[in-house]
């Protein structure tokens, strides 16, 4: 299966369609077709395939608000890093690519250096695990995602209640991303012809989810699926609707994406999770955007069992990322980009995700001729 | 009972050059890495050289877990220095060792280590002809680690050097990507993937003697342990100002290497190699190189990648698609302690 989604020549035939019709599309529009990926997986799937310089000149692909290390508030990475620094007995366990996310004065990997117990897991149940398994810890796992996410967090909640963990809880920083798309839509600046929307999110939340993007804002979408066949099929169902006038929310990857989406994810995360307002790079408060531990659990959520103080964070003086995160301008039109914004000292956080836009132009694409 | 149990473990005392010490040295090093210049126990290994341009070089290793599938931290640090030396042109002669042990750490692990590099050394025909232990208190390093220095002498006739690459080169690897880097993170982390995943770790040592007496062309080699391909390629072209087109459809990387990176989120082209080498070589000999690591030296999955052209020391991937999409280093290692 993954072979044919790869297969070079079926990518050549639908290449071979796909770019008359982007040349169709930016001669009407009088200037390229600007579609945003809103996945940070996307993100990197469309780096790493080379669809972008395939298309180059009448085509631009914009990242948006999916990546979701890079969404996540100055304030809430002070707060992560200044419990870190505080409690050196607690361990906090979190997704490798918070560890090198700077925070007003540091960073994770460098309490770490300091002394702090940070673990990296590559899930809530690797914590959970862990936690059992270390019963003199105290656990604080990171919550850090969408609704792709939160699920196997509450899980993991789920699982130390039942084996009555006294030592595990969770710090949750999750977001919902159909609030924040109905916030990127509302921005009358945006210039945005058509929207990726994340294959991953939607086979929680389901297609329908994302109806009011086409209903409400006139936006054409199509949920996208990660191989390079499955988005340049999405591209191509894009771009006949803008053509054609029209705007609707496709399924693009029906093979796992349903109307409802998964009624198990769903109902766990409702269980465990309540939406609240939240704060997102680049967009600031979005209402009923983010999930909180339910009261009820209040046991297991790190915020209320380990609050830290931490003073107001202004985001990096000269850092574009809210823009980049909005799809205004492209990473390489941030005037830090590449100059004193990199991988090894990265400013903002799209350039240290390996979902962040910046960290994947710069990886794959960006040619230091361009600076 | 406790003295029995201590027997089992290093102490502090066995570092502290006193009796346990020179029991540790007889009943290990002594017997694994048995050899004229080691058995003499001077406080220098004393040897003596032919004339010619000699390559030396050094390495740490501090690797975590210190077994894993397809090899030990014993093995690594002999095969790290060998092909280190190998691909610098070097037939690699002799080794030192140094190890720092973390008191605590059981025998039985110590031995199984030792072997292992003595049977490394067999393999690669070098000798280990000094070293020293130290012990360190528990919790004040982690299990063990181990320092290798070797010297070699340079190859009769071998030319190799950043200033040789010029348009048209050809570039092969040995074989598949990715394998030590990921073997360490599936051992390491409880992924609960059940997976074949194997180390590459092996001397290369005897592998590159050969091509190199048999092919002059061969312009630069490098071994593509940490950073991977990408990185190391991507080294090579900042050093030397030429551009690197890669082709993706040719990268050998096995398909469970494929699968597990896909999942994680790696990329197979940035994972430690720890018994591959690129090989840069003129036009008019790719071919036969191929065909000679390929049928000759078994290196079955040895595979022509793509080629240097002028440029401003980039590495170009053209994908699958026909797109393309540069290479650039690594920054920030996905997982440290890998060697």
């Amino acid at each position: 299966m993954l072979d044919k989604l790869r297969d070079p020549e079926l990518g050549k035939r639908i290449l071979s369609k796909l770019a008359p019709l982007a040349q169709e599309v930016a001669g009407r529009l009088g200037r390229p077709a600007i579609l945003m990926e809103v996945c940070g997986t996307h993100t990197m799937a469309i780096a790493r395939s080379g669809l972008r310089s395939l298309l180059a000149g009448s085509l631009e692909l914009r990242s948006g608000p999916g990546c979701p290390v890079c969404v996540t508030g100055q304030g809430d990475i002070d707060r992560i890093i200044a419990l870190a620094a505080s409690r050196p007995d607690l361990v906090i366990g979190t997704f490798g690519d918070m560890l090198r996310v700077s925070g007003t004065n540091s960073s994770l990997e460098q309490e770490r250096a300091r002394g702090a117990q940070v673990e990296i897991f590559y899930s809530p149940a690797e914590a959970v695990t862990f936690a059992a398994g270390h019963p003199q810890n105290e656990v604080v796992f990171l919550g850090v995602g969408f609704e792709t996410t939160a699920p196997a967090v509450a899980l993991s909640v789920a699982v130390a209640r039942s084996r009555g963990l006294k030592n595990y809880s969770v710090l949750s920083v999750h977001k919902l991303v159909p609030p924040v798309l109905e916030n990127l839509l509302s921005d009358p600046e945006l210039k945005i012809d058509g929207l990726l929307l994340p294959g991953h999110v939607c086979t929680v939340t389901g297609r329908k989810a994302f109806d009011f993007v086409a209903n409400k804002f006139n936006v054409p979408a199509v949920v996208a699926g990660f191989e390079p066949i499955d988005l340049m099929e999405a591209i191509y169902l894009l771009l006949k609707q803008i053509v054609s006038g029209r705007a609707e929310t496709v399924n693009g990857y029906p093979r796992l994406v349903r109307e409802d989406g998964n009624n198990k994810a769903k109902e766990i995360m409702k269980e465990y999770f309540k939406p609240v307002n939240v704060y997102w790079r680049g967009f600031g408060m979005v209402p009923q955007s983010g999930l909180a531990l339910q009261e009820s659990l209040s046991f297991y959520d790190a915020a209320v069992r380990f609050p830290v103080e931490v003073s107001e964070s202004v985001p990096p003086k000269g850092c574009a990322c809210g823009d980049v995160l909005k799809g205004k301008i492209a990473s390489s039109d941030c005037p830090l980009f590449a100059r004193r914004c990199t991988p090894l000292q990265p400013v903002g956080p799209c350039m240290v995700s390996t979902e962040g836009a910046c960290a994947a132009y710069y990886q794959y694409e960006w040619s230091k001729a361009e600076v | 009972m406790a003295e029995e149990k201590d027997k089992d473990i290093v102490l502090l005392s066995h570092g502290d050059g006193g009796l346990l010490t020179h029991q540790l040295l007889q009943d290990f090093f002594l017997r694994y890495f048995k050899n004229d210049l080691l058995d003499s126990l001077t406080d220098a290994a004393v040897f003596s050289s032919e004339p010619g341009r000699m390559a030396i070089s050094t390495d740490a290793f501090v690797v975590d877990p210190v077994f894993f599938p397809g090899g030990d931290i014993g093995k690594l640090a002999v095969c790290g220095t060998v092909n280190d030396l190998a691909v610098s042109g070097a037939q690699p002669l002799y080794l030192t060792a140094s190890f720092v042990i973390e008191e605590g750490f059981p025998f039985t692990d110590l031995e199984k280590i030792v072997a292992s590099m003595a049977r490394t050394c067999r393999d690669a025909g070098v000798q280990i002809i000094a070293g020293d232990t130290k012990v360190v208190g528990r919790g004040q390093a982690d299990k063990v680690y181990i320092t290798t220095t070797g010297v070699g002498y340079l190859l009769p006739g071998a030319n190799l050097g950043y200033q040789r690459l010029e348009p048209g080169d050809k570039v092969l690897v040995s074989g598949c990507l990715g394998n030590h880097g990921l073997a360490i993170l599936l051992q390491r982390e409880a992924l609960g993937l059940d997976s074949q995943v194997v180390s590459d770790c092996a001397p290369l040592n005897n592998m590159i003697t050969e091509i190199l007496k048999r092919f002059k062309g061969i312009k630069l080699m490098r071994d593509l342990t940490r950073g991977g391909l990408a990185t190391n390629a991507k080294e090579i072209a900042m050093s030397s100002g030429v551009d690197f087109w890669l082709d993706e459809a040719v990268l050998p990387v096995e398909d469970s290497v494929k699968g597990i990176t896909e999942l994680l989120g790696l990329d197979p082209l940035y994972l430690a190699n720890e018994g591959k080498f690129l090989v840069v070589v003129a036009v008019e000999e790719a071919d036969e190189l191929l065909r000679y690591l390929r049928e000759d030296l078994s290196a079955e999955y040895a595979c022509q990648i793509g080629d240097i052209q002028a440029g401003k020391g980039n590495v170009y991937l053209r994908t699958a698609l026909g797109g393309t999409r540069q290479l650039n280093m690594m920054a920030g290692a996905p997982l440290p302690r890998i060697c």
